[in-house]
């Protein structure tokens, strides 16, 4: 079902109207992140801490060879020598065929990118800790460099690792029979498709603390991580520590999208160190390091085949498609997680007879690939979203008819696709007669063929679906070596009867102190100021994979709830004693124990079984006000939210200048827990998709050297450079979730690169021109437009 | 990354400053606004920063009537809030008001952005098309520099050691004049990939057009080749490939039919 007012769950016993579920209440975090009164890693300074700085390959490729320490200074630098007993960072993908990278703390035997670390160095402050850093020599032999994933591929290539023998970490095929169908489909459309390497940008930079705390045998890392736990798991691994030996601290992380989800060599180094030197060490990242070593997502090349009978209808999709996997395959994610998830999702919200794919993992002399926001998705998106424009233009549709007629309908839902994704809910069709509408096609239609001159307009659309919080089954199924199961969370009652919640996600940027929050009011009653959300601290959380995958909001928020529910029964139960009734004749009702009449509040039952204990029957349970609730979704193949883009350009077909006209969206991520928040997450997405679309890239020359090593050549779209959005909510309550919600956290930043790219080239149709290959910048535009005059002349 | 180790003088005086910068590895800083990076990523590696904001010699404007004479540490921002004298039409606040972005405006200078050189600069390209004059000072007397000869290269020019910029001179056009300005820039604020002013001053018998953002010193050309049709010809030889040198001409071409309509305006 379909509703703009969705009813969800009432069935709670404190629901909380004002802060419940459902309400756009003011982000908790918000006052301190406002009042610039945040924590970060850089702003915690330790009794004895010094600082590391890195010396970091300048090549690409080289053999490694003698490394000068400056005479004198010897104690303050580090190779990977001096590192006993440290273990490489390893991620083994289970899916048969990979080959294994080795990622040292330091390099060891060969740097295989630029940026690599290959000593490190230790000084009271960051500025000196440099100037020591400028002092070491290194002796390098340099290799030819792989700084394109297709030249990787090619028969005598560089070898990334030599005993591989090709630069394939690894080769996967979806074997459809379309044989048949390409024979006798009389739509064949075709393209080749590059994206971008990008480099994520959150805020602030990664960055970690190292502290051994003698008192527990026991090593503190304070780290901007996305995930404390599994970083834990990893750096015990590497440092030959017992896990409880090793606590995971993240304080305020500003901003993740997937660059903080992974275990870091510099993390390896400062656990080291920390516990060798016997005092604190700390590294924060500068932007330069960023840009220059971490350039790590996002770059996809695809060649692409779709058929379809005479009326638009897709019959088959066959692909080839290759990830430039960087170096090394990253903790945990791996080097085959973007390969996977292309295979996977590539036929969208579609329904088709054939699919088959093949796919690549390709090592480079590049950082390894990070999954960024919407993972493989918006390459995904761009690739079927393109080709279907493409068969709309050979039927004679509208792209948005062409749509129409191949997306999966309502009626048909929950329906397992071609490659067994199973879609939970929705009405695809819907979203995108909303957003057509939104957009006023048959207006932009006419001022299009009205306009003269230079300037052109083009409107683009693209629809897709998002698999959220899903589980075991499905990373099983990818290989990735770190599979999530099911989530925890602990609700404690304090005695002045506020809320305590222990999570083992990551709030950095999602709002989930306010959005678990919420979950605690819905159930409790209790209002959110009351309530503390308490995450980021292996000593002090369930053990959780982390927040990624747009998972929290459906595992972090459904064991939240469970944990409050169980939390409940026991106030209940305290509460019914006190008010001398049987249990079952009470509820709980705005943080109150209620039955009939009679009444005692959440508060002063906590009080009473804390301090007042002998104001107790002496058969009360012994269980306490302090529960951990687990849970688990009905299904584990995730939710499935879903958006329809569209957007209007204007392209100055002189200059190549691309200019956001419009733009709308019309999306639907289920029960919106806070509709704000989401609001918020659909915002930003869009801005980096608006940077994947038309601005970010991080070009490599033929050494492999990183070309945009400033933010002045690495253009991160601001904000002039993003529209004002219109955004219209539909909700279709997940079957599967605790109050029907949906992961909405990556969508904002799929649809953009596929509907600005299918609009310019909307715009540039008339002029015999395409562009197929992001970002879609005014170089390439005029380039392309020149070398069609120069065709048209000759 | 932070800078290397250097000494940081703020002189009160011109004199004292040509001292200070007269010694090994001294660098003159105004705003700060392009050696900050500079310093932050070691790119410059002074022993010595000598801060020139503190310099009262080189405040002050003064308008002659045949020329606006602003002193080098005049900062763009004040440029932009027309608390400085102006040419008519605003042409030099709207010229400041889209360098960089705000907070660079604030602290950075006009004779920090010229000494500094960069090829994309707006003043280097405007002010040369208005036909500025640097005007600098040395313990033996200054100089007198037209902004076309004063840039050699990229983050060249032809201030001497202890040589200081002091204040720049524009002349007044005369009241038929046209002015055209046009960047392209990937976003407001960045570093342009096009940029030309164009001076059409019959009353001086001038007409002069400027190309900026070419990698090397401003190309200039005067009279007859102050033509956008010339513009590609003219940028074959500063290393620009195809595009940009299209780029340039479409923008040269912009500039050129604003300075026309202005032109065309001050007549009607």
């Amino acid at each position: 079902m379909t509703t703009d007012d969705a009813p969800r769950s009432n069935s709670f016993p404190g629901h909380n109207n004002k802060q419940g579920v459902g309400q756009s209440v003011p982000r908790k975090e918000d006052d301190r992140y406002l009042r610039g009164t945040g924590e970060y890693v850089g702003d915690i300074r330790l009794s004895g801490m010094r600082e590391l700085a890195f010396v970091r390959s300048p090549y690409a490729h080289a053999r490694l060879g003698a490394i000068h320490k400056p005479a004198g200074r010897e104690d303050c630098v580090f190779t990977a020598a001096d590192l006993h007993g440290v273990e490489p960072i390893i991620a083994n993908s289970g899916l048969p065929g990979f080959k294994s990278s080795a990622q040292y703390a330091l390099a060891y035997e060969k740097v295989r990118h630029v940026g690599e670390a290959v000593a490190v160095c230790v000084a009271p402050t960051r500025a000196e800790a440099e100037d020591l850093a400028a002092t070491v020599v290194v002796d390098y032999e340099e290799l030819p460099a792989l700084s394109d994933m297709l030249d990787a591929i090619t028969p005598g290539a560089a070898l990334v690792h030599d005993h591989w023998g090709d630069n394939l970490f690894l080769q996967t095929q979806v074997a459809g029979d379309v044989d048949e169908i390409i024979r006798t489909a009389p739509i064949h459309v075709k393209r080749t498709l590059r994206t971008a390497r990008q480099c994520m940008s959150p805020m602030e930079g990664r960055g970690v603390i190292a502290r051994w705390e003698s008192r527990l045998n026991q090593l503190v890392l304070i780290t901007s991580t996305q995930m404390p736990h599994i970083v834990r798991t990893g750096l015990a691994g590497c440092l030959g520590l017992s896990e409880e030996q090793v606590r995971i601290i993240a304080p305020d992380v500003g901003g993740g999208f997937g660059y903080k989800g992974i275990l870091l060599p510099e993390e390896v180094c400062a656990g080291f160190l920390a516990r060798h030197l016997g005092h604190p060490v700390r590294w924060l990242e500068d932007r330069r390091e960023q840009l220059a070593g971490n350039a790590n997502c996002r770059e996809h090349h695809y060649e692409l085949n779709a058929y379809a009978d005479r009326d638009g209808r897709l019959l088959a999709v066959d692909a080839d498609a290759s990830v430039d996997a960087g170096a090394y395959s990253i903790y945990p994610f791996s080097a085959c997680l973007e390969a996977a998830q292309v295979a996977s999702i590539l036929p969208g919200p579609y329904r088709m007879q054939g699919y088959r794919c093949h796919t690549r993992s390709v090592a480079t002399n590049k950082a390894g690939i990070v999954p960024y926001r919407g993972v493989a998705r918006a390459g995904v998106c761009y690739a079927i979203e393109s080709l279907m424009d493409d068969i709309a233009v050979q039927a004679g549709l509208e792209p948005w008819e062409v749509r129409l007629r191949n997306l999966v309908p309502a009626e048909l839902m929950p329906f397992d696709n071609i490659t067994n994704k199973h879609f939970d809910s929705g009405d695809y069709p819907e979203a995108l007669r909303r957003v057509v509408k939104a957009i006023d096609v048959p207006g932009v239609r006419a001022r299009q063929a009205a306009m003269q001159g230079p300037v052109r307009l083009g409107l683009g659309i693209a629809i897709f679906c998002e698999q959220g919080a899903h589980g075991t089954s499905v990373y099983h199924g990818w290989g990735i070596p770190m599979v999530p199961g099911f989530e925890q969370a602990v609700a404690r009652l304090t005695p002045d009867g506020g809320l305590e919640l222990r999570v083992g996600i990551q709030s950095h940027g999602q709002g989930l102190e306010t959005t678990l929050a919420q979950v605690g009011a819905e159930v409790l009653g209790i209002p959110i100021e009351r309530i503390q959300v308490v995450h980021g601290d292996t000593a002090l959380t369930p053990y959780s994979t982390g927040t990624w995958g747009s998972r929290c909001m459906v595992m972090a928020g459904g064991a939240v709830a469970t944990a409050c529910r169980e939390l409940a029964e026991r106030i209940v139960a305290i509460g019914a004693k006190l008010l001398q009734v049987r249990a079952e004749d009470t509820r709980i009702v705005d943080g109150a124990v209620v039955s009939g009449e009679r009444t005692v509040t959440i508060a002063e039952v906590a009080r009473t079984w804390y301090l007042r204990p002998q104001e107790l029957p002496a058969d009360v349970s012994p269980a306490g006000l302090e529960v951990t609730g687990g849970y688990r979704t009905r299904r584990d193949t995730g939710t499935f939210s879903y958006a329809a883009h569209a957007v209007v350009v204007s392209v100055d077909t002189e200059m190549g200048d691309v200019k956001i006209l419009d733009y709308a969206i019309c999306e639907d991520g289920g029960v919106l827990v806070n509709p704000m928040i989401v609001d918020g997450q659909v915002n930003g997405g869009l801005a980096q998709g608006v940077g994947t679309a038309l601005y970010e890239e991080m070009p490599f020359d033929a050494a492999g050297q990183p070309l945009a090593t400033t933010l002045a050549d690495y253009m991160l779209p601001g904000a002039t450079e993003v529209p004002l959005l219109r955004i219209d909510h539909m909700v279709t309550p997940s079957p599967y979730t605790e109050f029907g919600q949906k992961g909405i956290g990556e969508g904002g930043a799929i649809g953009p690169p596929a509907a600005i790219a299918n609009a310019v080239n909307d715009a540039l149709r008339p002029l015999g021109v395409r562009m197929d290959r992001l970002p879609i910048t005014p170089h390439r535009i005029v380039s392309a437009l020149m070398a069609r005059e120069q065709g048209v002349a000759s | 990354m932070k800078p290397v180790d250097f000494a940081f003088d703020q002189p009160a005086t011109l004199a004292q400053a040509s001292t200070m910068l007269a010694t090994e590895g001294a660098r003159a800083m105004g705003g700060g606004q392009s050696l900050g990076p500079m310093l932050n990523f070691r790119v410059a590696r002074p022993a010595r920063i000598v801060a020139l904001h503190g310099l009262a010699e080189c405040q002050g404007v003064e308008d002659a009537g045949d020329a606006l004479t602003l002193g080098a540490s005049t900062p763009h921002a004040a440029i932009e809030d027309g608390r400085t004298p102006d040419l008519p039409g605003g042409i030099l606040s709207r010229i400041a008001a889209n360098i960089a972005y705000r907070a660079v405006r604030t602290r950075g200078t006009m004779g920090g952005s010229l000494c500094h050189a960069d090829p994309g600069a707006d003043w280097l390209c405007t002010l040369g098309a208005l036909g500025a004059l640097v005007l600098t000072w040395t313990p033996r007397g200054g100089r007198m520099v037209p902004l076309s000869g004063f840039v050699t290269g990229a983050f060249r020019t032809v201030l001497q050691p202890g040589e200081i910029v002091q204040a720049i001179r524009i002349p007044r056009p005369g009241a038929d004049f046209g002015w055209g300005y046009v960047k392209a820039c990937r976003k407001p604020g960045e570093f342009a990939h096009a940029m030309c002013a164009v001076l059409l001053d019959p009353t001086h018998g001038v007409r002069r057009m400027v190309i900026g953002a070419t990698g090397g010193p401003p190309v200039v050309l005067e009279g007859d080749r102050a033509d956008p049709a010339a513009v590609e010809g003219a940028l074959k030889g500063a290393g620009l490939g195809p595009v940009e040198r299209r780029m340039q001409a479409v923008i040269a071409g912009r500039a050129m039919e604003q300075a026309m309509q202005a032109h065309r305006g001050t007549r009607a």
